[in-house]
């Protein structure tokens, strides 16, 4: 233990000025990333004040604030977090379960839209009873009075 | 020979003699809870989105988050938030620095750091508590079975549905009342590992004062702490996409 951590302190006092310039670039990445979030963010603001809003567009634009908030989260993990400077295997054992995520979000999100198709559509409502009751032919009716 | 054998050093990464994952046993677990707490809070958001995939109208985000404080009703969307994720920002880096002067023994610039990172979580918990008061104390006229009624946002009120013809203007309608609990519900969940982490970070800064890292040779808890306070950082990046952006 004591061989890893005076051979660390060596290491980081070779570059400890590099290490410093590094996480204020990382800084002003995530300062860059975030002005350009909020950019878009406006953006689809204006577009949804317009008369006719493009629905493609502004889908397109989220998609890209998905993407930018991931290379965010890239940034914090790997630089803020050191995940980056740690051997392989703890990078794997923490990423790989995360690995999760992405078929939970296709899976709900997709649950979801179907739940709203379910509602505002009669697609898979179980057949009417009333209505099957009420087209029984009138001539029966009429034989049989109970 | 055969006693030879066995003290011979095993050179396999797996087994046993060294940490195959070169960190110590508290970094590890705390790696392994802050993983727990990103399925936590993952549960959490995704099922907002399944919510809010499954409904026909939501609360647009710029039109509810668009006031600043001390602006009056200027409208000034995603402007508050911002500062809020700025800030936050801003706090993470001033942790990375107090770590960074841990690792070189630097007991001054380790609480100079921390004190920064305090300041900013206290910032950031100060805006979050004014934006909760502005959504619930708010004052809006929402039609409600033909009547007006004047409703703020809470997590049984909901102003911000589509607009309706009424008299001759526009006046909004109730919107999906999963809205507010999902809004309050995550972001209070956020802000209150944000506090936990302010919490965490004073009692870093008492040790470090008190000299208990310097007497112990490292500041390895500092670190801890460090990976706790970006990991809050981490969730604020997709509390920030999921409710204000998209």
């Amino acid at each position: 233990m004591s061989d890893v951590s005076s051979a660390q302190a060596v290491h980081l006092q070779h570059n400890d000025n590099a290490h410093v310039k590094k996480i204020w670039k990382t800084f002003w990445i995530l300062l860059f990333i975030t002005l350009a979030e909020l950019g878009i963010g406006l953006t689809i603001y204006t577009i949804h004040k317009g008369a006719d809003p493009n629905h493609t567009l502004v889908l397109m634009f989220k998609g890209l604030v998905c993407i930018l908030t991931l290379a965010k989260a890239f940034y914090i993990v790997s630089i803020f977090m050191h995940l980056g400077d740690e051997v392989r295997n703890l990078i794997m054992t923490i990423i790989v379960p995360l690995l999760l995520f992405v078929w939970f979000i296709a899976a709900f999100l997709w649950d979801g839209n179907a739940w709203k198709n379910l509602k505002n559509t009669d697609a898979g409502s179980r057949p009417n009873i009333e209505k099957v009751k009420h087209e029984n032919p009138p001539a029966l009716e009429q034989g049989k009075k109970d | 020979m055969a006693t030879a054998a066995v003290e011979q050093p095993t050179t396999k990464l797996w087994s046993g003699g060294k940490s195959p994952f070169n960190v110590s046993y508290g970094k590890l677990m705390m790696w392994y809870f802050l993983m727990s707490d990103a399925f936590t809070f993952g549960a959490f958001l995704i099922s907002y989105g399944t919510i809010r995939f499954s409904q026909n109208v939501w609360a647009d985000p710029n039109h509810v988050f668009n006031a600043f404080p001390f602006t009056g009703h200027a409208n000034l969307p995603l402007a508050f938030v911002s500062l809020m994720t700025f800030i936050l920002i801003l706090s993470s880096v001033t942790m990375v620095l107090a770590v960074h002067d841990g690792h070189h023994m630097n007991k001054k610039g380790v609480e100079k750091w921390l004190v920064f990172t305090i300041l900013g979580g206290l910032a950031f918990l100060g805006c979050q508590a004014w934006e909760w008061t502005h959504l619930i104390t708010g004052d809006h006229e929402v039609l409600v079975n033909g009547a007006i009624q004047h409703w703020g946002t809470t997590v049984s009120h909901n102003p911000w549905g589509p607009e309706v013809e009424y008299n001759g203007h526009e006046i909004a309608s109730p919107g999906p009342i999963a809205f507010g609990g999902y809004f309050f519900g995550i972001t209070g969940f956020h802000g209150f590992h944000v506090f936990s982490g302010v919490i965490i970070n004073a009692v870093m800064l008492v040790k470090t004062r008190l000299g208990h890292f310097q007497e112990r040779g490292h500041y390895e808890m500092v670190e801890k702490a460090g990976l706790y306070w970006h990991f809050v950082d981490l969730v604020w990046v997709f509390v920030f996409l999921c409710f204000y952006l998209i």
